[in-house]
């Protein structure tokens, strides 16, 4: 019996957030809106319509590459992709071929593994792989067909939304790799804050590449690692991780058993069905388009300076914070890890470590990272944003609660409080002597205000008693 | 008062000095447009709805369009019964600036369907007939639109060109045809042949006129990001310096030429050595190697750029594409397939490069080139059938400019043994249209072009 080696690649589209599409200015932002309503001459492909790129699309292009750890080509250009298809109005794509703008990048994935027995968890080195990224180049996306009954209708208002395909070597071999370099990449993407990368939402779409490579089980053959089998299946039409992930297993085994016959399987690009859990046949490579490519006449050449490639700055990324994280508050890998899959979440996490409040109350930042994992971060994600003051005041709280510091709060902060209270409001310590017993109410009210409310009525009647009656 | 024959500048200061009405001049040429369209077919579609209150350096000027110009609300075919219910919801750059500085579209002209053609009988609307000879075509692509100016249909009208769409049609029919450099006219809005080929420029009946509707139409437009930032000279101003020119004369451009076309220009390179310019012979790549460039670029772009007709949009499917258009999709398509992409349109560019290299190292020793614009003047209709590659045979002296992206005017020589016009080109440096309309200019106030365009007026009496 031979043993069998999968090999995966992986593509995957991003559209990017941009205020106007890639080569118009109708709104990059389509979702929603009411069928062909966001459209012009240059993006419905209209007869005399010229393309004009989108500068920041560009900017931003680059930016993932170099956030990829890519090679950013100091010369680029748009090349025309010809395919008829009636969601595509020119009868070609805008993309891009030889000369993408970024190529040969990496990245580094730590944590790879969560879910291997290999890993122990807390505080162990995480496992690391390197992942080469192909290339990285911008196109335009396409319009959208509706089926319904008979009819077929076309929207055109996502037409034209700058696209970034970003193109991984064949270096997986298995899909739990697969799904952990995907949200990891995912979380660059949001990072960079150049595309929603909302799978729901089809601004991020992924195509795994899936073959099996067969070991011969003899010592007088020695594999070629750098072979590639002979076929590639291509599964498109995945809306979330979990089924790249189920997609990738059924062909795994799929094609295992073609190549446990003896056979080859074909080369072919397949659907994916979420119900049954298993991948369809759609097309296959005698079918396979030749989209005579060719340097897109209507747009000149792109050249970059390396002072513009230079001025494109990669900001913190989540890798990066969690390493800080780490050695800077003493976390755990694996608390790091989760603080920082959510900018948002993950400055909000420093704002509150950074406070006044929360430094002059000595709350350690491990007690305010376990309160973020355990009790907030899902929360978080959903609720809308308060500021950072309520976030510092529900930390303090949830501090005093979990140690009961309410009871120590020193007697002479009560002192200090009850003193101010009772000299604002001397008209009201007056009707209390004059024997309106009642008007004491309105004292311990205010004060419960200052300390808001993490205090003892009964300890303040007692002591604005004691004062008033001197 | 007859206003047979009048220049756009002339009819200008006629409606400035108000001896002229704007709708007077608009019915004039309407009036002339229902006398002899007929039998010209110069227009496929008479603007019904002109209504401009702009006024600026064209004000109340009527002017005639090429059917590939997108028109707001105006039918634009490309002489292709592909769009034959095409009114565009959008209007071109160029017909926006021309309605802006004050012009009228009178109509739209017949042109080859796409453009493809250099005698305007590829049009799905039949073929425009030459005012000269009514059994000759005009030339083209242009052809609507020079016919329509040597007829005095319209006192001037735009058209395009590819390699040669503007030239050879003015030529032929005996008017003034300007192609500018690449770049210097937006093309947004104009149905694209050859997308890195296309120029949009004027048919006129003097160089002047022409100055002055480049003047308007030229400038770097954000909505075509090959167009050029380089500054707009005055054009008209331009004409009035007396410069003395080193022109170079290129044998390449002589070989095959008819010989009575040959005789009127080296009359015409005479007159301009008398009139004081340095006359120089030069060597050139022979223009048969752009021919090659030019037919697998401009192939390879027609199938990329008529993809877009796929029976979806527009009303009529692809079964209406024509002959021509057929043919010049295939080719293209076969070009740019998979494997033969290196040996033909990645060694036609590198093939390019060395042709502009040549005309760049050429404007080193001169200031303009001239030559025949075509090897012989207009043929009968239905000449075209006969060649394969007719519009590349008959375009072999506009395709090295074309395929370079330098600017050349065709002026009017004289005529031939026939009676026919003859047309001699002026090419020019990258970006200098003044240069080249300076010189056509002084030859044309030393010659009046041999009184060609006087004669072609009188084929068409009012």
């Amino acid at each position: 019996m031979a043993n069998y080696k999968p090999v995966i690649g992986l593509e995957i589209h991003v559209e990017l957030k941009t205020k106007s599409k890639m080569f118009c200015q109708c709104s990059a932002n389509y979702f929603g809106k009411k069928p062909n309503t966001n459209t012009c001459p240059v993006c419905l492909g209209l007869p005399g319509a010229l393309p004009v790129p989108n500068e920041k699309a560009i900017e931003w292009t680059i930016l993932i590459g170099k956030a990829l750890n890519c090679t950013i080509n100091k010369i680029s250009k748009f090349d025309r992709k010809h395919y008829f298809y009636p969601d595509l109005p020119k009868g070609y794509q805008i993309s891009q071929y030889d000369e993408p703008i970024a190529v040969n990048g990496q990245i580094n994935i730590v944590g790879v593994g969560f879910s291997d027995p290999r890993y122990k968890g807390g505080n162990t080195p995480p496992l690391q792989k390197i992942f080469r990224i192909r290339r990285v180049h911008l196109e335009e996306d396409t319009g959208k067909l509706i089926h319904s009954g008979n009819e077929t209708l076309i929207d055109f208002n996502r037409s034209g939304v700058p696209l970034v395909e970003i193109v991984t070597e064949p270096d997986f071999d298995n899909s739990d790799d697969v799904k952990r370099f995907l949200e990891e990449l995912r979380v660059i993407i949001r990072y960079l804050d150049v595309s929603d990368a909302d799978m729901e939402k089809g601004s991020m779409r992924l195509e795994p590449n899936i073959s099996v490579r067969e070991i011969p089980n003899s010592k007088f053959q020695i594999p070629n690692k750098f072979q590639l089998p002979k076929y590639k299946v291509e599964v498109k039409n995945i809306n979330s991780f979990r089924y790249v992930k189920q997609a990738i297993e059924y062909e795994l085994e799929r094609q295992k058993e073609i190549l446990e016959k003896g056979e080859t399987p074909r080369q072919e690009t397949r659907g994916f069905d979420e119900k049954k859990v298993a991948t369809y046949s759609q097309r296959s490579k005698e079918e396979a388009h030749d989209y005579r490519y060719f340097p897109e006449p209507d747009i000149p050449p792109l050249t970059f300076t390396q002072d513009y490639i230079s001025s494109i700055i990669v900001p913190e990324l989540p890798q990066q914070k969690v390493e800080r994280y780490v050695m800077d508050y003493q976390l755990k890998f694996d608390d790091a890890f989760r603080l920082t899959r959510d900018l948002k979440i993950a400055n909000l996490f420093i704002n509150i470590i950074n406070n006044k409040e929360i430094k002059k109350n000595n709350i350690p930042i491990k007690f305010i990272a376990n309160l973020f994992i355990n009790s907030w971060l899902n929360k978080l994600r959903r609720l809308p944003e308060k500021t950072n003051e309520r976030y510092v005041d529900e930390v303090v709280d949830a501090y005093k609660l979990r140690f009961q510091i309410g009871e120590a709060i020193s007697s002479d902060k009560y002192d200090v409080i009850i003193d101010k209270v009772i000299a604002a409001n001397q008209k009201v310590v007056d009707e209390y002597r004059k024997g309106k017993e009642n008007a004491i109410m309105f004292l311990v009210g205010q004060v419960m205000r200052e300390m808001k409310g993490k205090a003892e009525a009964k300890l303040i009647i007692s002591k604005i008693k004691d004062k008033i009656s001197n | 008062m007859s206003l047979l024959g009048k220049s756009v500048t002339q009819l200008r200061k006629l409606i400035e000095a108000k001896e002229l009405s704007k709708s007077e001049l608009v019915d004039y040429f309407k009036k002339r447009i229902k006398k002899y369209n007929s039998s010209l077919n110069a227009y496929l579609t008479v603007n019904e709805k002109e209504s401009e209150d702009k006024t600026g350096s064209l004000n109340g000027i009527p002017l005639a369009v090429k059917d590939n110009f997108c028109t707001k609300g105006l039918r634009t075919t490309a002489s292709s019964k592909v769009l034959d219910k095409f009114i565009p919801p959008y209007e071109s750059t160029v017909t926006q600036k021309l309605k802006e500085g004050g012009a009228i579209i009178l109509g739209k002209t017949n042109m080859d369907a796409w453009a493809h053609g250099s005698s305007t009988e590829t049009s799905d609307y039949g073929p425009t007939r030459n005012p000269w000879d009514v059994t000759r075509s005009p030339g083209g692509s242009s052809g609507g639109s020079s016919a329509a100016v040597s007829a005095y249909l319209a006192p001037a009208a735009i058209g395009s060109e590819t390699a040669g769409s503007i030239r050879q049609p003015a030529s032929w029919s005996g008017v003034v045809g300007l192609k500018p450099t690449y770049g210097r006219v937006s093309r947004y809005g104009v149905i694209a042949m050859g997308s890195s080929l296309d120029c949009p420029g004027p048919v006129t009946l003097t160089v002047e006129d022409a100055a002055l509707i480049l003047k308007l139409i030229a400038g770097k437009d954000p909505y075509d990001a090959t167009s050029s930032p380089f500054p707009v000279k005055d054009y008209v101003e331009g004409l009035n310096e007396n410069k003395k020119m080193t022109i170079g004369i290129p044998d390449e451009y002589f070989i095959g030429v008819d010989e009575s076309v040959k005789s009127r220009i080296s009359r015409c390179t005479g007159i301009l050595e008398k009139m004081g310019h340095m006359i120089k012979k030069i060597k050139l790549i022979d223009p048969k190697y752009a021919i090659s460039v030019y037919t697998i670029v401009q192939r390879a772009e027609v199938s990329s750029n008529l993809a877009r007709y796929d029976g979806i949009r527009y009303g009529n499917d692809r079964t209406y594409f024509g002959e021509e258009a057929k043919r010049r999709i295939m080719l293209g398509a076969y070009t740019l397939s998979y494997g033969y992409y290196d040996a033909y349109y990645k060694k036609a560019q590198k093939v390019r490069t060395l042709i502009i290299e040549d005309f760049k190292k050429a404007f080193k020793q001169v200031d303009a080139i001239i030559g025949p614009t075509t090897p012989m003047t207009a043929l009968k209709l239905g000449e075209w059938e006969k060649y394969p590659f007719f519009g590349e045979v008959m375009d072999v002296l506009n395709e090295p400019a074309a395929v370079a992206g330098i600017p050349a005017i065709s002026v009017p020589a004289g005529l031939d043994k026939n009676g026919l016009p003859v047309g001699m080109q002026i090419m020019g440096n990258y970006f200098c249209e003044g240069t080249i309309l300076n010189l056509a200019h002084q030859f044309e106030k030393e010659t009046d072009f041999f009184g060609v365009v006087k004669k072609g007026l009188e084929n068409c009496k009012d």
